[in-house]
Formats: structure tokens, sequence, C-alpha cells
């Protein structure tokens, strides 16, 4: 047994998709129509890595700081936050102060954890 | 006729996104294919009229959870894997693994109940929009559930900062 969704299609979003269509044909059309037009002469020397016209010196690829996950950890974590905040603000006016004060709990919960985040330092970056 | 094409393409879009991700050497490559994938799936929530699971679905994972995943493939600095070959020769024992798997899957498929419809039918759904009905509901009738997310997530906070300052000082 499959299940099948609904007939339904997101006409509204028909604007978004021809955003996109417009916006990745644009990116493609320039990188392919440079390719056709530009003249094809390579030497040693031009496809070289370029860093400011010296030899390139050292691994292309090195191990990023641990710095770095801490700043994207946090910020998957308070990006979830302000998607709650989305449908909250959206409903406030139906619900009312009981919405509010629910709300209110959540984030004193999650500022437990950015002071936490605060006093341990994690967003000074040395 | 449309919304089964709609569907279709989607669904084979996601699979074939789903197996670039998976067989590509260059681990950021990788990475983009996930994000080209993360956007199939949300065009797929819309097409179930699922506004706000597709903006989450941009927001948070292509957004914030695609970051987290560009930061630790760039903090393990694949030198090594990116030109050994990836796949054991037990091939065989694979196979039989996906096939149990696929069997497992579409066994629990079959077995679904689908009890009788709800109140939020497509037509509902329409009517009042997405978030409008999700919130609703998320703020009154599960608003325990909503609390014990931002436990979850300060334990999530914690954990990063726990885990990543105690490798700073060592």
């Amino acid at each position: 047994m499959l299940i099948m969704p609904g007939g339904y299609v997101p006409i509204d979003y028909l604007p978004v998709l021809i955003f996109m269509v417009i916006a990745s044909a644009f990116g493609l059309g320039a990188l392919l129509v440079g390719s056709i037009f530009r003249p094809r002469r390579p030497y040693p020397e031009k496809l070289m890595p370029y860093e400011s016209g010296n030899p390139p010196v050292g691994e292309p690829r090195y191990r990023f700081s641990i710095k770095f996950y801490i700043i994207a950890m946090l910020f998957v974590v308070f990006d979830v936050e302000t998607v709650f905040l989305y449908p909250w603000a959206v409903v406030f006016d139906k619900i009312g102060l009981y919405a509010f004060v629910e709300m209110m709990i959540f984030i004193a919960i999650l500022l437990v954890g950015y002071v936490y985040a605060w006093k341990k330092e994690a967003f000074k970056w040395d | 006729m449309l919304p089964q094409v709609l569907f279709l393409y989607f669904a084979f879009a996601i699979v074939a996104l789903s197996l670039a991700v998976i067989t590509r050497k260059n681990p950021v490559h990788s990475v983009i294919f996930m994000l080209v994938l993360f956007f199939h799936i949300a065009a797929l929530y819309l097409t179930l009229n699922a506004e706000f699971l597709a903006a989450i679905q941009i927001i948070v994972y292509a957004g914030a959870i695609l970051v987290l995943f560009l930061f630790v493939v760039l903090m393990l600095n694949l030198k090594e894997e990116v030109t050994e070959h990836r796949y054991i020769s037990l091939w065989a024992v694979g196979v039989l693994l996906s096939i149990a798997i696929s069997a497992i899957f579409l066994m629990t498929l079959s077995s679904i109940p689908l009890g009788a419809k709800g109140v939020f039918s497509p037509d509902v759904i329409a009517s009042e929009t997405h978030t409008v009905a999700l919130g609703k509901l998320l703020y009154t009738e599960f608003l325990y559930p909503f609390e014990i997310a931002s436990v979850i997530l300060l334990v999530a906070i914690v954990g990063a900062v726990v885990l990543a300052k105690k490798r700073l000082k060592s």
C-alpha cells in the first residue's frame, strides 16, 4: 500500500520557484557564457592557485578551530528558539496572556543556558 | 495530475540527491548536495500545505544545521578519506542489510492503520493557514512538550560549551 499525498499544488509559491529558477539560471548562465567566449590558453603559472602573486605555501586544507563548532552549535540552538517565536507571534492575539507567560518561561529556561555560555566565555574568541 | 507529477519529481530528486550526498568523495560537495536536498524537502512540505515546516526546513536545516555540518567537515580535516576507497568489500552484507531494512519499512508502512479523519483536513488548513493551526495547538494543548523543548535546547547549549571549552584548555 502506497501513501500518496493529497492533491494540493502550492500555487502561492510559484513566484518563489520563478525567482529560484532565474537566480540559478543567472549564475549558471554567467559561467556557461564565460566558458564559451573566453580564450583557452593555459600554462602552469596561470593554473597555479592565486595567492597575491606569491607561490602558494603549505597545505590548502588545514584543521579548523573547535571555536567554530561552538559558535555553530549555539547558533543552531538559538535559531530553533527563534523558530518557536514565529507561530507564537502569529497566534498571540488569539491566546493572550497565557501565551505570553508560557513563552517567558520558555525564554527564561534558555536564558539560563545563555548566561552559562556567557560566563564560560563561549562567546569570547581567544 | 499536477500534484502527482510534483510529488514524483520531488520524491525522485530527494532519493537521487541523498545518493549524491553519500557517494561524493569530497565531503564539502556532499554538504552542497545536502543543501539542494533540504530545499527539495522544503518544497515537498509545501505540496502537503505545510508552509511552516517548509520555512523551518530552510531556516533551521539549510540555515543552521548545514553550517554545523560544514564546520564539522572542516574541523575533521579529511585529507586521507577524500582519496581513499571508502566502500568496504563486504557488499553482500550491505545488500542483505538494506533488503532487510526495506522489508521492515514496507511491513511497517502497510500496517499503519489510517484512522478516522481528524479536525485538520486540507480545507481547514488552507483556510486557517498552517502556521496559525500549528500555533494554536502548540501553545495550548501541547504546552508541556513545548516547554520540554526549551530544556532539551538548554542541554544542547551546556553540552556544546562543556565539550568545546574542555578541548580548548588542554
